[in-house]
Formats: C-alpha cells, sequence, structure tokens
C-alpha cells in the first residue's frame, strides 16, 4: 500500500486549497449571511416557527448541507478535472499508485475542504441564531459522510468530463435543484400532499432530515432512514469509480 | 546482457487505427536505446504503454519480468518519465512540484537529493517560483527534474530535445550520459537522427506503428555505410549523356556537381570515372566525399517501407 502517495496527492490538494482560502471562505461566508439577514430576519420574523424551532434556526442545517454537498462536488470535480485538462494526471497515472491510493487523496481533500467551509458556515450562523445542538455525534458523522459522498460523485464528474461546460452542467442542472428542494428552507409538511411524495423522490431530502434531526432532535422521516439514504449513495459512487478505474474510463486511452 | 524491459507482440488500436502493430522488443539494462521514427509512428503510444498510460490492446510487456498491467508497481516503481508536451500545473512551485512527482513513488520528501537535481538542471534559483512563470526550456528542465525526483532505473526520454535551443540540448545529452554512468537504463524517442547518432548504443526505427529494425547504432552506420562523392565540375555540364548508363552518377546543383552514390573503395571506380571526365574534356575542381549519415539511412528505409 503506497500510502505516503495518497498523503502527497492530499497535501498537494489542500495546498490549492490555501492558496485560494480568502475566496474559498469569504464567499461562503458572506452569502450564508446574507442568507440570514434575508430569510432569517427579514422573512424569518413572518414565518411561524416550525415544530417549535424558529425559521433562523431551522434554516441552518438546510445551509450547512447546501454549502457541503455543493462544495464538495465542485472540489472534487475540479481536482480531478484541472490536471487532466493540463495533461499533469500523467504523473499519477504513471507513478506506483493505485486506484484506490489515488481516489482517497483526491477525495479526502476535497472532502476536507468542504468540511472546513461547512464548519465556517456553522460558526457563522451562531452570530445570528443560537442552537444548542441535540446530537453533536450524530452531527459531525452526517457531515463527514455528507462531504465524503457528495466528494466522490463529484470526482465522477470530474472525471466524466471532457470539457469545462460538462463540469458545470451536473452541479447547476441537477444538484442545485435537489438540494433547494430537499427541504433546505422549508419543512415538507408545509408542501401540497403532492409535492410532499415527490420530495421523497429525491434523495437530498433524507439527508438534510437527517442532519436537520440532530440539530432538534426532530425531523420529517425517521433518522436511520436518512443513515441508509446516504450510506446507498455512497456505495452507488464507490461501484462507479471502482468501474471507472477497472475499465481506464475517460483516464487511461 | 540481461534484457530489463520486454515486449511482446504488443499492438494498440484506436478504433480502426492501428498505432502500434505487433510490436516485439527488447531493452538491455544500462544502455541508451533511441527509438526513431517520423511524426505518428508510434513512438509515444509505446511509450505510454510501457509506463501505464495506455493499455496495449493485445500483447505482453515486461519490465525486469513484472507484468505492466498486472503487477504495476513494481514496474512503475522503476521508471521515470519525461513527456513529450509541457503537462504542467502551474500554480505550484518548482520545488514542491517535484517533491510531488517523489512523493507518488511512496518516497519521503529528500530535500538534499531534490536540490541537487534542481541545481543540475539549472532550476535552482527558480525552485520557490511558480511554474507558470518559466519558459518554455525551463518548463522542460523542471519536467526532466520531476522525473529523476524518485532515482528512477529507468528514464524515458519522449522528444526530449524538440524545439530546445542549443545550450538546452546539449544539457540534456549531458545529464542522460550522466544518468547512464549511474547505470540508468534511457530509451529516448526523437525525430532528430543527429540525437540518436550522438547518444545511443542500439536504435531502433518504428514506421507506422511497426518497428522495422533494430541494431547496434555502429552495426547500423557500418552496415549501411555506403559513402557519397561529390565532385564539383569547373563550369556546368552541357551534355551529360556520357554517363547516363552509370546508375550511380548524378547531376545536382544545377549541373555543377556530379553526385557519385556507393561508390567502391576497393574497385578503380573512382578512378575509371575521372579518367571519363578527363577524356570529355571536363575539368573539375574539387572532390569531396562524405560518410552517410544515419539520417540517410533514415530517411531510405522510411520511404522504402
Ligand atoms: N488517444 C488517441 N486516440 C486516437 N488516436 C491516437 C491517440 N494517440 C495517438 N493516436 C494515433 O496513433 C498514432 C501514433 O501516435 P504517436 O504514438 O503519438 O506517434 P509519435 O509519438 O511517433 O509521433 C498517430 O496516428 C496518432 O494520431
Ligand atoms: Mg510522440
Amino acid at each position: 500500500m503506497n500510502i505516503q502517495a495518497a498523503i502527497t496527492i492530499y497535501k498537494f490538494e489542500m495546498a490549492r486549497f490555501r492558496r485560494t482560502i480568502f475566496q474559498s471562505l469569504v464567499a461562503p461566508i458572506i452569502t450564508t449571511s446574507l442568507y440570514f439577514v434575508v430569510f432569517g430576519a427579514a422573512i424569518g420574523s413572518k414565518i411561524e416557527s416550525i415544530n417549535g424551532v424558529s425559521y433562523g434556526s431551522f434554516i441552518v442545517p438546510g445551509l450547512i448541507m447546501l454549502y457541503l454537498m455543493t462544495e464538495s462536488i465542485n472540489n472534487a470535480a475540479f481536482g480531478i478535472y484541472f490536471p487532466k485538462f493540463v495533461g499533469s494526471i500523467f504523473e499519477v497515472l504513471s507513478a506506483p499508485v493505485s486506484s484506490l491510493e489515488a481516489t482517497v487523496g483526491y477525495v479526502g481533500a476535497a472532502a476536507s475542504k468542504s468540511t472546513i467551509i461547512g464548519l465556517m458556515i456553522f460558526l457563522t450562523s451562531n452570530l445570528f441564531v443560537t442552537h444548542d445542538i441535540k446530537y453533536p455525534l450524530v452531527m459531525a458523522v452526517f457531515i463527514i459522510l455528507t462531504a465524503i459522498t457528495f466528494s466522490l460523485f463529484g470526482f465522477i464528474i470530474g472525471i466524466w468530463a471532457q470539457n469545462w461546460e460538462k463540469l458545470s452542467i451536473i452541479p447547476t442542472l441537477l444538484v442545485t435543484p435537489l438540494v433547494f428542494l430537499g427541504g433546505s428552507f422549508y419543512s415538507i409538511d408545509m408542501l401540497p400532499e403532492f409535492w410532499q411524495k415527490v420530495s421523497l423522490l429525491n434523495p437530498v431530502f433524507y439527508l438534510i432530515s437527517g442532519f436537520r434531526w440532530s440539530f432538534f432532535g426532530t425531523s420529517e422521516i425517521p433518522i436511520a432512514l436518512s443513515i441508509v439514504a446516504i450510506l446507498s449513495f455512497m456505495a452507488i459512487c464507490l461501484l462507479v469509480i471502482a468501474i471507472i478505474f477497472k475499465t481506464g474510463y475517460r483516464l487511461r486511452t | 546482457m540481461k534484457s530489463q524491459i520486454s515486449i511482446e507482440n504488443v499492438s494498440k488500436v484506436f478504433g480502426t487505427h492501428k498505432a502500434l502493430n505487433n510490436v516485439s522488443l527488447e531493452i538491455k539494462k544500462g544502455e541508451i536505446f533511441a527509438l526513431l521514427g517520423p511524426n505518428g509512428a508510434g513512438k509515444t503510444t509505446l511509450i505510454s504503454a510501457i509506463c501505464g498510460l495506455c493499455r496495449q490492446s493485445t500483447g505482453t510487456i515486461k519490465v525486469n519480468d513484472f507484468n505492466t498491467l498486472s503487477q504495476y508497481k513494481e514496474t512503475r516503481n522503476q521508471i521515470g518519465l519525461v513527456p513529450q508536451e509541457l503537462p504542467l500545473d502551474g500554480f505550484e512551485s518548482v520545488y514542491n512540484s517535484c517533491q510531488f512527482s517523489r512523493g507518488l513513488f511512496g518516497l519521503k520528501d529528500n530535500r538534499d537529493h531534490i536540490e541537487k537535481i534542481l541545481k543540475t538542471l539549472s532550476l535552482f534559483d527558480k525552485r520557490d517560483e511558480q511554474i507558470f512563470g518559466l519558459s518554455g526550456g525551463m518548463k522542460r528542465r523542471l519536467l526532466i527534474a520531476k522525473a529523476l525526483a524518485h532515482e528512477p532505473k529507468i528514464l524515458f526520454l519522449d522528444e526530449p530535445t524538440a524545439g530546445v535551443d542549443v545550450s538546452l540540448r546539449r544539457d540534456i545529452w549531458r545529464l542522460i550520459e550522466d544518468q547512464k554512468k549511474m547505470g540508468v537504463t534511457i530509451i529516448l524517442t526523437t525525430h532528430y537522427i543527429e540525437e540518436a547518432e550522438q547518444l545511443a548504443d542500439r536504435v531502433g526505427i518504428i514506421n507506422k506503428g511497426e518497428i522495422i529494425l533494430v541494431k547496434e547504432k555502429t552495426t547500423l552506420m557500418s552496415e549501411f555505410s555506403k559513402k557519397t562523392t561529390f565532385i564539383r565540375l569547373s563550369k556546368k555540364l552541357k551534355h551529360p549523356s556520357f554517363m547516363k548508363k552509370n546508375k550511380k552518377i548524378s547531376l545536382t546543383e544545377n549541373g555543377m556537381t556530379l553526385k557519385l552514390v556507393g561508390i567502391n573503395d576497393t574497385s578503380n571506380e573512382l578512378q575509371s570515372i575521372v579518367n571519363l571526365l578527363s577524356q570529355n574534356g571536363i575539368a573539375f575542381t574539387e572532390i569531396n566525399t562524405v560518410d552517410n549519415s544515419l539520417e540517410d539511412i533514415f530517411l531510405d528505409l522510411v520511404e522504402t517501407q
């Protein structure tokens, strides 16, 4: 096992993050603050509390999830797409590095970055609303599982994409709507019955619901179902990556 | 000598195009092997298959008896690759980029080693600079440094001197010779015949995906060496009819020079041609004989294929 290689890739990717730390962190913090001002204070004051949770607090888990998912996908997709684009991936492909080691390095780094961003958003939210976390351990587990799973997903997108347009098409056309419609900013109990049923088909809904449960101890669906959902998604991503490496898809000619 | 890389019946098909056609080749330990061929011959594809950048469609490749597909860790461990293009992550610093290369091979950072290589390649002053600020020549130097960062036993250089200036070419040639002295096996591809002639122990000629010939460079040169003799005339030859029947003779430079190809040393061929010229009252100012270069041999072979 070439652990050194995985560490090397990880460090290299984290160095890229450090070089751009300002943009990486400042943008999410500013946007989150705006969300709190607009939704939490301005609009939220008109919305009655949901299951005993004020609207301002209610959107915190949703916002963290929103960033965790999109940042994981974007970071991981870029992390592998960029060396493919400039050609420097040849080094990894011609080194004694297994697909597992490479995946651990790239995905680990992307997941770490988005986790850091997620924590920054959490800290920012504390400036606007106070909350005590009901189940901090579950919250941590959810953050880590989500970061890893969506980084795996982003990694697949980065390998699949052959141009910059394709790189961003799935995050914009699929992931963002799923996250918004997955109950980041509302409880699905507020929706008409038909749309409640539709929401149950949205995988992201299960994650946001479970994550929210770790904050408040209440959720639309049982926590176990949320855990099963995230683990299933992770398993699917791992399987796809295994197939990619087995066949050399879009990496080796 | 034991063979270090063994390529057996390797073919590579891209769609319908056969980039490599049943290539078999042995590379000996410690030699400099030049793979010579025109653009599109399949040089890069062959190197890529050995190094793991592409998978051959059929055939086996072994490095030190390890299979490049099933035992890739053992084979790649030995190999350093300098690619043909300049594929670099421009945001990284020179030193870190070398450290990254080394780390991929499972080795801990070794500042002394990397700095030594950077000094050899005149990159030491640039070690903390970002790569995109480097000139093309510097980037090529860096790619060599990265390939050497893990102290490989086998070094592949894919057209290392294509488009580089004279001083860098000299540096690269010197570095290749130094690596050979350290026992490193070197495989370089080139379409500069001069380069093969200068450096190689053995030369393989590849064309349209097939290895046409593999020979010791010296054997190749002597086997194919034909002398060419030029006789510069004092004035333009108007009636070249007297030499029509001799196929070895042709007229060049606007009728000012006779070119004699493959004149035999031992017979009196040259003497009789000179006599013939005198008989016809043709004066000449200079006779000049040159050995054929590898370039001529190469072009002959590729054209006749
Ligand atoms: N990824 C690829 N897809 C399709 N054709 C390719 C690919 N790589 C190389 N080829 C083709 O294979 C042939 C050999 O290419 P290459 O090995 O790069 O030649 P060389 O390095 O000798 O110039 C060329 O005809 C080239 O167009
Ligand atoms: Mg080439």
